[in-house]
């Protein structure tokens, strides 16, 4: 079975339509198992209080931030490559999700610092760079909307989904070389002692939650958009009958 | 070769014929670097501390502007699909153009930024740094920009998007031109910045021009 059987947007809808509520309930389960494991049974932290209890969203946000470009960037690939008909749409449907979860990350992480570091934003070489990284999901979004021909938008976005890819790494390269020369080692030391099991477990569970969250969202909005053709389809064919 | 060069020799030509636009390049920049000043306060020692940053942020700025020149006259009166046809490939045309922005943006903002640098009082241990730093970074600006102005190319009122598009990947040139004078005026070592950028430059000769190609083919598609 090659990556084209599922070209087909019928045999894909079916399939998606299946794996979809599976995808969506396991997200709800996983994300009230790790909610409640976070909030009510990890205790607080001797440093942090309970202030520590953001990163059970944060840092799988943050994590969710980069897969999603890493997604979106292979998508771009494989659309450009192969000329998937999917893969754009992939890559379409993924930009707002992972949008939203890197804000999720700058919003947890602002909140996490106002108690942490006394400030809400510092510019901290992780911050700026997931700041970076939302800019650029904002300019794949933008430039979506702005062609109207969704052929011509799709291997437009796909062409800047991938120079974001190679300057992915760059900026956050840069990024650390700027912190380190303007403000060296101080508070922001996250990876102080690593990290103890009974914060471990409800990290990963509520890292899972997230995945599949987007495995849910990404499906929903690629039959959305396979709808939205349709309907524009069939419209025309209406018009010029 | 002839006809890569019959390129920029045409494109100079308009641009000098045209007038103008390297005026205007060079008058936003020194617009910029004026505000600056104003919105800070006149201190002399502040303002030594920030101009390395002024100077680049403005010079980013002002070659980002005219970016939207670099292909839509041609795009519009058809001569860029003639181009195309020319034989020469869609990657040698573009760098052929990205060489011409440079010449008449990136080159005159590096001959200006000195006479800025003084007027920002800037420690004169930087002066080198700030002149190699704009020879090897500039380059860098009018590649990179290249992708996004073909990205642009079909977009109705593009120049905003354009900013969007650009202005993240710009930020690692920003952060190792500002790095290389800041290291220069506190006397330390500018080479290891001077390097990244000219390592970021090389990388951007080949790789830029064969993106804003594809991205180029598709708006005339």
């Amino acid at each position: 079975m090659s990556m084209h059987y599922f070209a087909n947007p019928a045999r894909f809808t079916r399939l998606a339509a299946r794996i979809q509520p599976w995808a969506g309930g396991l997200a709800a389960i996983l994300l009230l198992v790790g909610l409640y494991l976070a909030l009510v049974v990890v205790p607080a932290d001797y440093q942090q209080g309970d202030t520590v209890r953001i990163m059970f969203v944060h840092v799988p946000s943050a994590w969710m931030a980069m897969f999603c470009y890493s997604f979106l960037a292979v998508a771009s690939a494989v659309g450009l490559i192969w000329k998937h008909p999917l893969a754009d749409l992939a890559a379409k449907a993924s930009a707002p999700i992972g949008a939203g979860f890197t804000f999720l990350a700058l919003v947890t992480g602002s909140l996490w610092g106002k108690p942490m570091w006394g400030a809400w934003w510092v510019w901290d070489a992780r911050l700026t760079s997931v700041l970076i990284l939302f800019f650029l999901y904002l300019g794949y979004m933008a430039l979506w909307q702005a062609i109207e021909d969704s052929q011509k938008a799709g291997k437009a976005a796909a062409v800047l989904a991938l120079v974001g890819a190679v300057n992915v790494p760059i900026i956050k390269f840069s990024v650390d070389w700027w912190n380190t020369l303007h403000q060296p080692a101080s508070v922001l030391r996250m990876d102080g002692p690593a990290i103890h099991p009974t914060m471990l477990w409800p990290l990963l569970i509520m890292a899972l939650a997230f995945k599949a969250y987007f495995v849910a969202l990404l499906l929903a909005r690629m039959r959305m958009e396979l709808n939205l053709r349709r309907i524009r389809a069939l419209r025309l064919a209406e018009r010029t009958s | 070769m002839r006809a890569f060069q019959a390129i920029i020799a045409r494109d100079l030509l308009l641009a000098v014929r045209q007038g103008g636009a390297t005026f205007l390049a060079l008058v936003f920049f020194l617009l910029t670097v004026t505000l600056f000043p104003l919105g800070i306060g006149p201190e002399p020692a502040i303002l030594a501390r920030v101009a390395p940053g002024v100077l680049w942020v403005a010079a980013l700025l002002a070659a980002m502007l005219s970016l939207d020149r670099l292909f839509q006259a041609d795009f519009e009166d058809g001569s860029l699909e003639q181009l195309t046809l020319s034989g020469l490939p869609v990657s040698l045309i573009v760098l052929a153009k990205i060489i011409t922005h440079w010449l008449t943006t990136g080159l005159p903002l590096l001959l200006a930024a000195p006479v800025l640098a003084v007027l920002l009082n800037m420690n004169s241990e930087g002066f080198t740094a700030l002149l190699l730093t704009m020879l090897i970074g500039t380059p860098a600006l009018s590649l990179i920009g290249a992708i996004g102005a073909a990205l642009t190319l079909t977009v109705r009122r593009g120049g905003v998007l354009l900013s969007l598009l650009v202005l993240p990947l710009y930020i690692p040139v920003l952060i190792f031109g500002v790095s290389a004078i800041d290291a220069a005026v506190h006397g330390l070592n500018a080479k290891p910045h001077l390097l990244l950028l000219a390592a970021l430059t090389m990388a951007a000769i080949p790789l830029c021009p064969w993106a804003a190609a594809a991205a180029v083919k598709l708006s005339l598609e």
